[in-house]
């Protein structure tokens, strides 16, 4: 089983037609329902911090971001003359479009059932197709490819503003983002370990058998945990949004961008948090799968799919809303000496684990040669730590810095 | 007794000559710092920035040119200026009883503090007693604004540091505390309450009730603090161990306040060189031991509740009598009297065209200020108006750690220890 029912066979007019009204929809969903993601954070974190928020563009000032989004539009659009023309224009849409791309893999809704070839799958126009833009076989693999361009789009915008405010985010941009994309990387291959496949909707389907089908202790431990760290900081979210900063480097990346440009970097900021969530849900808890009642099996999957969506984006916005930002090499520190490691350990045990249920291997043997591997790796890696620190000691201290 | 009393002036003056030859401050002139700024050697990766004097973190106007290594701060140089607006000169033109209309508004953070020095200073030189129930108020109103003072540095601090909500919740329990200002002085800001003779007005009606309501209501809030800062691990990664200022570091730059006792000095004028009615409440000396940017901020945060303790002290023990000397040469007459007597009609007159004379002479009042030594040195030459007025500012003597806190750190340090210093630019440029 495998890849899009639709697609299968020969492709006609009303394929394309299909496709096509997917794609608008999944746009026009996602350019919405960002919408209504920024009023959401804006509500929710003026609850929090006993203010009133936006209340005065329509009711509860639910249409506040249209009125944010027609003002960027009129602005006046500002590029320093120090600027590198062409970079500073294309970068805004590196960040765009990937955020759009990342969102295609996600299937939304369809019932599915393990192992049933028209399991996800719904009826458009008279065709049978799943519930998503594309399912590609690399499936999750486009996600850490566009998060992937995504920052070169928040790096090239930095440093094309030639400016050095801006050049600071970008470098922490760039850093921030190959460090936790291990991270999200190895998170992701536990996952797919588990579903025995790349592709979003195969891995759907493996946890269709209501929440005990889902990963609890494959990837809902250590995976999940470590995936949601990494994805806080892949979206540059608090407390990992070192790359704005607006308190250490006054905007960061986007500080010399105004108007729809800028517009587009916070565009695309919030858009990514959308997908991401959209992502934990469909790897770590089981996408659409829940309860559905009174036979409307077209209604319930996606509204189960949404709702677990609005449970990650209101912890998004709690963190934001608690929590003070870490400090660049902190950060670095947590990804490269808790989460990597964590996660590289914990495929070990579970692939370990694997081995022994499924392939019947003496457990002792296993357990053995497991621990004295994980013991030469902790001590290898503690030696490298401590020897990292101390480089970085001498380095910084301020005794043998070149005087002027 | 504090360490400050037995400081060996030579080891004084080396460490001061060490703290320079530690090359701390970015001793270079604007020019340079623009040759600089060039991209010259591919391999050198200094560069040079500047923080301020538009920037969100820097409280104001403060302009620090930084030398970074990477994100590392190499040198520093806090640049001042961005306010001046030549107060203490201005001071010179007024008469006495117009000054703490001057000096409160030098730091708007804490103004009943610059006006009580003003005052205290005033008084020292015409030689007044002042009423028991004038003392006793004055210490009640610049515990509260110590109080909300260091409850603007809670918000700030955490804005800094990048908790967007804390920011909020300071700020809204300071909102209490000026509510009551509000209602005793007119103001929530640049009272020009404290007055050389006493206070502006007695307490209002009521009074007691809304300071009883801030008093219960306020330790269940700063408990929250605790829970979303003081406990916080992020928080106290950020802060603990960063922007270390030692002792012998503090004394030779000058610091003084939250930023000498997070040393471990216990130097509190309240305490050490006593004013007001200080010596007839309880309360203790918050210090710290680390001198780190976590100890500045448990410090304030628990200076907080030493001043709730005076202040519910003050509450119950608020002594009867005139909220002013009964002096006409120094304070008005009550309203009504200039109807009825030719006398006061010509007391209310000269002072508020000529204003009261001042004896010949010099002095220098000393406060504790939510920032530090708050000082106001007086020269009079008997006329109406001081020949010079000087005042100390805590935040700007301050200033002088930043360089030497911020060696070392990185740029989100840097933001996190400008934030603990707590300067008011106001205060600082004067």
């Amino acid at each position: 089983m495998s890849g899009d029912p639709l697609l299968r066979g020969t492709i006609d007019f009303v394929d394309v037609l299909v496709v096509l009204f997917k794609v608008g929809i999944a746009f026009g969903f996602l350019l919405v329902a960002t919408m209504f993601m920024v009023w959401f954070e804006r509500k929710l974190i003026s609850d929090m911090q006993n203010r009133i928020g936006p209340n005065v563009a329509g009711p509860w000032g639910i249409l506040q971001t249209l009125a944010d989004g027609l003002k960027f539009f009129f602005k006046e659009d500002l590029r320093p003359r120090e600027a590198d023309s062409l970079v500073f224009r294309l970068a805004p849409y590196l960040s765009v479009v990937t955020a759009f791309v990342a969102f295609a893999i996600v299937p939304v809704g369809g019932v599915f059932k393990d192992g049933d070839p028209t399991s996800g799958t719904v009826s458009l126009f008279g065709k049978e197709t799943y519930l998503q833009v594309a399912d590609p076989p690399m499936g999750i693999l486009l996600l850490l490819a566009a998060s992937s361009i995504a920052v070169y789009g928040i790096m090239l915008a930095g440093w094309s503003s030639g400016s050095k405010y801006p050049l600071l985010g970008a470098v922490r941009a760039s850093a921030q983002a190959i460090s936790y994309e291990a991270a999200l990387g190895m998170a992701v291959v536990a996952v797919v370990i588990a579903a025995g496949s790349l592709s979003t909707h195969d891995i759907v389907a493996a946890q269709s058998g209501g929440y005990r089908s889902w990963y609890w202790f494959a990837t809902g431990l250590i995976p999940f945990v470590v995936f949601f760290i990494a994805a806080t900081a892949e979206l540059n979210r608090p407390p990992f949004d070192l790359v704005e900063a607006e308190q250490e480097l006054v905007g960061g990346f986007h500080t010399e961008y105004s108007s729809i440009r800028f517009a587009m970097f916070f565009l695309a900021e919030f858009m990514n948090v959308i997908t991401m969530s959209a992502i934990m849900v469909t790897l770590f808890f089981g996408g659409p799968a829940g309860p559905i009642f009174f036979g409307l099996d077209w209604l319930f999957p996606t509204l189960w799919f949404f709702g677990k969506v609005l449970v990650f984006l209101f912890v998004f916005v709690w963190f934001r809303a608690t929590l003070p930002r870490l400090r660049y090499d902190q950060l670095m520190n947590l990804g490269w000496k808790v989460l990597i490691p964590v996660m590289l350990g914990w495929l070990l045990v579970y692939r370990a684990i694997v081995l022994w249920r499924d392939d019947k291997i003496d457990p002792i043997p296993t357990i053995i040669v497991g621990s004295i591997i994980a013991i030469v790796c902790t001590a290898l890696l503690t030696a490298a730590f401590s020897a990292g620190d101390r480089a970085f000691e001498r380095e910084n201290t301020p005794s043998d810095r070149e005087g002027s | 007794m504090a360490v400050t009393d037995k400081v060996d002036t030579a080891a004084l003056i080396q460490h001061r000559r060490d703290l320079v030859a530690s090359d701390a401050v970015l001793r270079i002139s604007e020019a340079e710092a623009a040759a600089q700024a060039s991209p010259g050697d591919p391999d050198d990766e200094r560069m040079i920035i500047n923080m301020g004097p538009q920037h969100p973190s820097t409280h104001g106007v403060l302009r620090i040119t930084m030398e970074l290594k990477g994100e590392v701060v190499m040198r520093s140089r806090p640049v001042i200026g961005y306010l001046h607006t030549g107060m203490e000169k201005t001071g010179e033109d007024l008469t006495f009883l117009q000054g703490p209309t001057n000096v409160t508004r030098m730091d708007y953070a804490s103004p009943l503090f610059t006006e009580l020095a003003f005052s205290l200073a005033t008084e020292q030189l015409l030689g007044l007693e002042i009423p028991e129930r004038a003392t006793w108020i004055r210490m009640l109103m610049t515990e509260l604004n110590r109080m909300s003072s260091h409850l603007l540095f809670l918000a700030t601090n955490g804005m800094d540091l990048g908790a967007v909500g804390v920011m909020i919740y300071g700020w809204k329990e300071r909102e209490e505390v000026l509510r009551f200002f509000e209602m005793v002085t007119g103001l929530r800001m640049n009272h020009n309450y404290i007055r050389p003779g006493g206070v502006a007005a007695d307490l209002p009606d009521g009074w007691e009730d809304a300071l009883a309501k801030i008093l219960t209501e306020l330790p269940a809030r700063l408990d929250e603090f605790d829970v979303l800062m003081t406990g916080q691990p992020i928080w106290r990664e950020r802060t603990q161990g960063v922007g270390v200022l030692t002792t012998a570091d503090a004394i030779a730059l000058g610091a003084t306040g939250p930023l000498l006792r997070s040393t471990g000095d216990a130097w509190d004028l309240r305490r050490d060189e006593p004013y007001l009615a200080y010596p007839e409440v309880d309360f203790d000396v918050v210090v710290g031991t680390y001198g780190d940017t976590f100890d500045r901020y448990a410090i304030r945060l628990n200076e907080i509740r030493e001043s709730m303790r005076i202040v519910e002290h003050c509450l119950h023990n608020m002594p009867m009598g005139d909220y002013r000397v009964d002096d006409r040469k120094v304070t008005p007459p009550p309203r009504a009297r200039i109807d009825q007597s030719m006398e006061a009609l010509i007391h209310h007159f000269k002072l508020f065209t000529e204003g009261y004379s001042v004896p010949e002479g010099e002095v220098y009042a000393a406060v504790e200020s939510p920032r530090g030594e708050l000082g106001c040195y007086l020269v009079s030459d008997g006329s109406p108006k001081p020949l010079r007025m000087h005042i100390r500012g805590p935040s700007f003597v301050n200033l002088q750690t930043l360089p030497h806190l911020l060696q070392g750190g990185l740029v989100a340090d840097a933001v996190a220890i400008i934030s603990s210093v707590d300067p008011i630019m106001g205060e600082v440029d004067r």
